[in-house]
């Protein structure tokens, strides 16, 4: 350390004693060997296989009762009306969101102060709490009446007819899924150029069109991701509405469950495999929409999984072809 | 550039601007201070100034993307933006202010074309969501103008699949389907790899001698001393000086104009 700097360089002398370089018999580069790779591979294979062979051969999952269970009518029943409540709640909490965002993003200070208390408060308070409150909801307001406020009422609706158990859970999850939908279309709407809406304007669209043509079809390209994650917390969010006496795909399993406790295991096994199910139809349409929205982002669209089969076959064919050359 | 100029069809009635007295400014900062400014139809006024002069602020106060704090821009003698009440001006809804853009091209210095749309999209919006054209008749003209600034057959390419010169060409298509009486350019080729300066600057020459109001704020000195009736020179937010190229560009009579000419060219 206390050398002088400099005291330490070495000179290159090396360079005019090396051989001249052999000449290559080949040009093609040999690719890196990567052992630790292969190790990484086989051992999470061999777990793999050991959970598989585990999911097949233990008695305790009694996969014939599950296929006794899977597509019984009263389970098919609970689907459906799983699929009905996520789907009325994904179209009005949809519709909700987008309508809290432009609030959010409006010049009104009081729309702007009511669309973040309304996310505020029903991202803080738990789904069960506001399912179970508006099940109780009929014995709190009776009647609900149209008309002028704090004056006459035009038309009465005894609460307790409206308020059915589906209407509940739809209602319920709807709340919710607009305060979450909300924040997602309006990250999207924020990440739009602010060129765009200067382009709009200075073509003097009307404000309708700007936002419907111009501003949320590109909004949507990061919306879209985002949504389709909340779709999915959504539908297994409807399982929660079992305890507002709604028998859902999870509720049907559950009451079952109840009738013949030996079955509980395939029970959930079955719902489990109807979720798995649920949630990737959703994101094969997922792929296909964003596919959709990506026209004029990319210069290429990204391929269908069964292009990328195509391409990845003629690419191996093409790999094999060169190797047998060599 | 294919596009003929001698017969382009002069269907468009050129309009005049007039600047009133217009103040603009951000909190404390002043862009502009009392600029007053009339183009008489079918002149083409090229504005100068450096960067930070309140020129692009200027050019987007006369199609009222920016509200002046004082003073109003007209259009063939119609306040933009406002409306006379009296002795006062007043501000006119929203609604009003886009029908009045119709009447004002404006083409930015980034494009600003909507990428999701197509080429062809990008130009027919416009006439179509106004309610001036059926959808058909708008692709007709769209595919007339794309075919006017040399693009006939990008029609169904997507904006980003084009160079950045053919997309600005589709931006001057796009703000020449409205048929305005005067478009606005807002350094139209700024944004541009130098060997496509020349396929825009032919296009706007092209709608120069078409006898259309041009307002083109720009650095292209060369170009401005070609095509421009006007000069118009901008520091600190006011108009130092104004006239013909020859007299602004070759004997400036300010320091000012004389300081800036040296530095660009």
């Amino acid at each position: 350390m206390s050398e002088p700097p400099g005291a330490t360089v070495t000179l290159p002398e090396a360079h005019a004693t090396t051989e001249p370089p052999q000449a290559l018999t080949a040009q093609r580069v040999q690719p890196l060997r990567r052992p630790g790779r292969w190790i990484a591979t086989a051992v999470v294979l061999v777990l793999v296989a050991q959970f598989a062979h585990g999911l097949v051969t233990n008695p305790f999952y009694q996969w014939d009762r599950w296929s006794y269970w899977f597509l019984r009518p009263t389970i098919l029943d609970g689907l459906l009306i799983t699929l009905e409540v996520a789907a009325y709640s994904a179209v009005l909490g949809l519709v909700g969101g987008v309508l809290l965002a432009l609030a959010r993003l409006s010049k009104s200070p009081v729309l702007r102060a009511v669309s973040w208390t309304y996310v505020w408060a029903f991202r803080s308070i738990p789904l069960i709490v506001v399912l179970i409150f508006l099940y109780n909801f009929s014995a709190l307001y009776k009647t609900l009446s149209v008309g002028i406020p704090f004056g006459p009422a035009f038309f009465s609706f005894d609460e307790s007819k409206l308020a059915t158990d589906m209407v509940v859970a739809v209602v319920g999850l709807s709340l919710n899924e607009a305060a979450y939908a909300a924040e997602v279309v309006r990250g999207g709407i924020l990440s739009v150029d602010q060129g765009q809406h200067e382009a709009a304007a200075a073509l003097g669209l009307p404000k309708g069109y700007q936002f419907r043509r111009i501003v949320f079809p590109q909004a949507l390209r990061s919306i879209i991701p985002n949504y389709v994650n909340q779709l999915i917390g959504l539908i297994k969010g409807t399982s929660l509405v079992f305890y507002v006496s709604l028998l859902d795909l999870f509720g049907s399993a559950q009451t079952m469950g109840s009738t013949y406790p030996g079955d509980i295991v395939p029970l959930l096994l079955v719902v489990t495999v109807w979720y798995l199910i649920l949630t990737s139809v959703v994101s094969v349409i997922q792929f296909y929409v964003e596919r959709y929205y990506a026209r004029g982002a990319t210069r290429s669209l990204p391929p269908t999984p069964l292009q990328k089969l195509r391409t990845g076959l003629t690419d191996l064919r093409a790999r094999i072809r060169r190797e047998a050359a060599v | 550039m294919t596009a003929k100029t001698a017969d382009a069809p002069a269907d468009v009635e050129a309009a005049t601007v007039e600047v009133h007295d217009v103040h603009k400014w951000y909190g404390s900062h002043r862009v502009l201070d009392g600029v007053d400014l009339t183009v008489r139809p079918g002149e083409v006024t090229v504005i100068l100034g450096p960067s930070g002069s309140g020129k692009s602020t200027l050019l987007r106060v006369i199609n009222h993307l920016e509200k002046p704090e004082i003073g109003h821009v007209s259009i063939n003698g119609e306040p933009i933006g406002v409306k006379r009440h009296g002795d006062r001006l007043k501000e006119l809804s929203e609604r009003a202010i886009l029908t009045q853009r119709g009447r004002i091209g404006f083409v930015f210095q980034n494009f600003n074309l909507f990428p999701h749309l197509t080429v062809l999209d990008n130009v027919a919006a416009a006439p179509v969501a106004t309610g001036r054209l059926g959808r058909p008749e708008a692709q007709e003209l769209a595919r007339e103008l794309l075919g006017r600034v040399g693009l006939a057959d990008k029609t169904g390419a997507y904006p980003r699949q084009l160079s950045g010169g053919q997309q600005q060409r589709v931006a001057i298509a796009r703000a020449l389907a409205l048929r305005p009486g005067v478009i606005l350019f807002d350094e139209p080729t700024s944004a541009l790899d130098p060997e496509l300066v020349g396929e825009v600057l032919a296009v706007i020459r092209d709608l120069a001698s078409s006898g259309t109001t041009l307002v083109i704020v720009t650095h292209e000195i060369g170009f401005a001393r070609e095509i421009a009736d006007r000069v118009v020179f901008i520091d600190g937010g006011k108009i130092i000086e104004q006239g013909p190229p020859s007299e602004v560009l070759d004997t400036p009579r300010h320091e000012r104009t004389r300081d800036f000419l040296s530095k660009v060219l």
